[in-house]
């Protein structure tokens, strides 16, 4: 019935600190993920955009259910993940799994590789026996391209593009249909990172698990994505397919983002669009519109009113009071009963 | 032709034991013009960061030590000064900026103070005078109520201002040149296009040579007009910004810019390096690409190509474009 293997509604995450301290005075409060509602289709790679503190990582970990949302709802495929049993949230990861952005903080230093690849056949008990085990690491190792003969090895002896490799083969270990990448080249050296986005894009190819790539470096979303969402302080400000967001941006901070960016080209010096001040802070979300403070278009109801994510062309969305839509074509514009 | 204002010739930098050295810098030859904009681009281990230090002779000895070469500042040999003389070139003549503003910041120490120091050490000037000049410079690079933040701390200010004070510090001497090692990458995308815009600001109105350290290639067209690619320790190809992007002669050069995804290409799959970085000074002979050269013929294991000249503007050391280029490529000693 529905294409999705991933969906949301209204997920939200608060972190709340200082309470037990500052006696007297409310708790702090972050809002680090807000009211965000979108699927992943089966197959599909969509990344998340934004910068340091939006929430992307936050709402990655909360679609694995690393941590728990204070609002909203999960489902993967037809079940609710939300308030499942630990028991039965952990079978469920088997088909949800993860890799890290830093691929030395990530491994177990002391380990070796077959270990940290064998770690989720033993726990999902997919394997039967020690040569079993090994066979599947070295098939694994194959996968990603390493040599199976390092199989014993520890992390430390491996360079960062080949740990990233080894976090590879541990989250494809048990064949999962969602993943979660988190910024797993932004740590490598620009030669590296592009093998590392190839094996990435075979393995989907192969295997057809789908992807959220949490990124910030949009010229590499644009490469592997299918759909991009873009975060600006825990909410999702536009999404949609990747040739209409990069080619039609409509919401003003999509559009700075993409300009912003310095293009490896020097006959195309970019008239940026500079925006003024910093991102504020997620413990000060501002009223309104939470982009009205750096807007280049704001106007006064900004402020004051919270612009809702609606379709501003087929598949994507914009949560801007001033986007654009474009004209509707004829054939399609049938009226629309009223609810 | 012009003076060139720095004058980097054949330095090399070596680490460890004097019996058992690792050359992690080796042969490095470049020039900046006054005014000019230089950008060094490689990845970890190229020996980039190294190179830069050596400039203000910054690096810790032991266990590094200059070995080899020439860093000819307004024609003085900047390695003959006697280390007591170094303190004076920093910040008054040449200044530096790194990529992490909160650890280059003295924490307990107020913006004002800082920016402040770098003119007592330098110039005579009454503190009066001064203030005002570290109030000038801080709306020079664009923080709000300068006069206001003076007393405040590097933890009140954001990842952004925080750049932003420490290029206000460097530039507050007037420098002739400003090195600026990696200054945007601790960066968000949108701050950094504020601090880029900032240094082009600044060099129309300062006129401050730039010499800037960088894995990016974004950010190294944005702002410079020459480029000099290095990779394990050395200079593979030197030259302005247009060659290198449009017709890049080394063949490092040629897969590090097809290996970049582009906000505008369509590729189905990005072309890729074959292997990893060599570690620094692991490569003892050859050509330091050689390994994952796609062009490799034999002659690149024994023996290192020496830099040839493609063009007035252009330089790259590789034996097999040099030999198809042949009629134009001509060795060149820098």
């Amino acid at each position: 019935m529905t294409d999705s293997i991933i969906r949301v509604e209204d997920l939200g995450k608060t972190f709340r600190s200082g309470s037990s301290l500052s006696l007297g005075k409310p708790a702090d409060e972050v809002r680090a993920v807000d009211g965000c509602s979108f699927s992943v289709n089966h197959g599909e790679t969509l990344a998340l955009v934004g910068e340091s503190g939006c929430g992307k990582s936050t709402l990655g970990r909360l679609l694995l259910r690393l941590i728990d949302p204070t609002a909203g709802k999960i489902f993967f495929e037809n079940t609710e993940l939300t308030h499942l049993p630990a028991g039965r949230m952990r079978d469920m990861r088997r088909h949800l799994q993860m890799i890290f952005q830093d691929p030395y903080g990530s491994l177990s230093p002391r380990r070796t590789v077959a270990q940290i690849i064998a770690e989720p056949l033993d726990v999902f008990g997919i394997v039967r026996s020690r040569r079993e085990r090994r066979d599947r690491v070295a098939d694994l190792m194959n996968q990603v391209g390493l040599s199976p003969s390092f199989m014993d090895r520890h992390p430390r002896q491996f360079s960062g593009g080949q740990r990233q490799r080894i976090g590879i083969a541990r989250a494809i270990a048990v064949d999962p249909s969602f993943i979660v990448a988190d910024e797993p080249v932004s740590a490598l050296d620009v030669s590296v990172q592009a093998q590392i986005i190839n094996l990435m894009q075979d393995l989907q190819r192969q295997k057809n698990f789908s992807f959220l790539f949490i990124a910030h470096d949009l010229a590499v979303v644009r490469h592997i994505a299918d759909r991009v969402a873009v975060m600006y302080l825990g909410r999702i400000v536009e999404i949609g397919p990747k040739k209409q967001i990069y080619g039609m941006p409509q919401h003003p901070y999509t559009q700075a983002l993409l300009s912003a960016a310095p293009e490896p080209d020097p006959d195309r010096k970019a008239r940026r669009i500079i925006l003024e001040g910093d991102v504020p802070s997620p413990k000060r979300v501002p009223s309104g519109c939470s982009f009205h403070t750096r807007c280049p278009i704001r106007q006064d109801i900004c402020s004051v009113e919270r612009p809702p994510l609606r379709e501003v062309a087929t598949g994507q969305l914009a949560a801007c009071h001033f986007a654009n839509p474009f004209p509707i074509p004829v054939a399609k514009a049938v009226p629309v009963v009223p609810a | 032709m012009t003076v060139p204002l720095l004058k980097v010739d054949n330095l090399a930098v070596e680490f460890g034991p004097k019996a058992n050295p690792i050359r992690v810098v080796d042969g490095v030859s470049f020039e900046i013009p006054p005014a000019g904009a230089v950008g060094i681009v490689g990845e970890s281990g190229s020996g980039k960061s190294i190179t830069s230090l050596s400039i203000l002779r910054l690096i810790s000895e032991p266990p590094g030590r200059i070995v080899q070469g020439r860093i000819e500042f307004n024609g003085v040999n900047l390695l003959d000064l006697p280390r007591s003389e170094m303190p004076d070139i920093r910040g008054r003549d040449i200044a530096m900026i790194f990529q992490e503003p909160m650890s280059s910041l003295n924490p307990v120490m107020t913006i004002g103070d800082q920016i402040g120091e770098a003119i007592k050490l330098h110039e005579d000037m009454p503190g009066e005078k001064r203030r005002e000049r570290v109030i000038e410079m801080l709306r020079l690079v664009g923080i709000p109520d300068p006069a206001g933040r003076l007393d405040s701390y590097p933890h009140q200010f954001s990842g952004g201002m925080r750049q932003r004070v420490m290029i206000a510090m460097a530039l507050v001497c007037n420098p002739k040149l400003l090195i600026a090692d990696e200054p945007t990458t601790a960066l968000d995308v949108t701050i950094q296009a504020q601090v880029l815009d900032l240094m082009h600001k600044l060099r129309r109105t300062l006129n401050t040579a730039v010499l800037l350290i960088s894995h990016d290639l974004g950010v190294i067209a944005d702002v410079c007009e020459r480029v000099v690619v290095m990779y394990a320790g050395r200079v593979v190809e030197e030259a302005d910004i247009r060659s290198i992007f449009r017709n890049p002669q080394h063949p490092y050069t040629r897969g590090l810019l097809q290996s970049i995804p582009k906000l505008d290409d369509d590729r189905d799959r990005l072309y890729q390096i074959p292997g990893s970085v060599p570690l620094a000074g692991s490569v003892k002979k050859g050509c330091p690409f050689y390994q994952r050269c796609s062009l490799r013929i034999d002659k690149c294991a024994q023996e290192m190509p020496p830099m040839f000249s493609f063009g007035p503007d252009q330089r790259a050391a590789c034996w097999v474009t040099a030999g198809q280029a042949d009629a134009k490529a001509k060795e060149v000693a820098l």
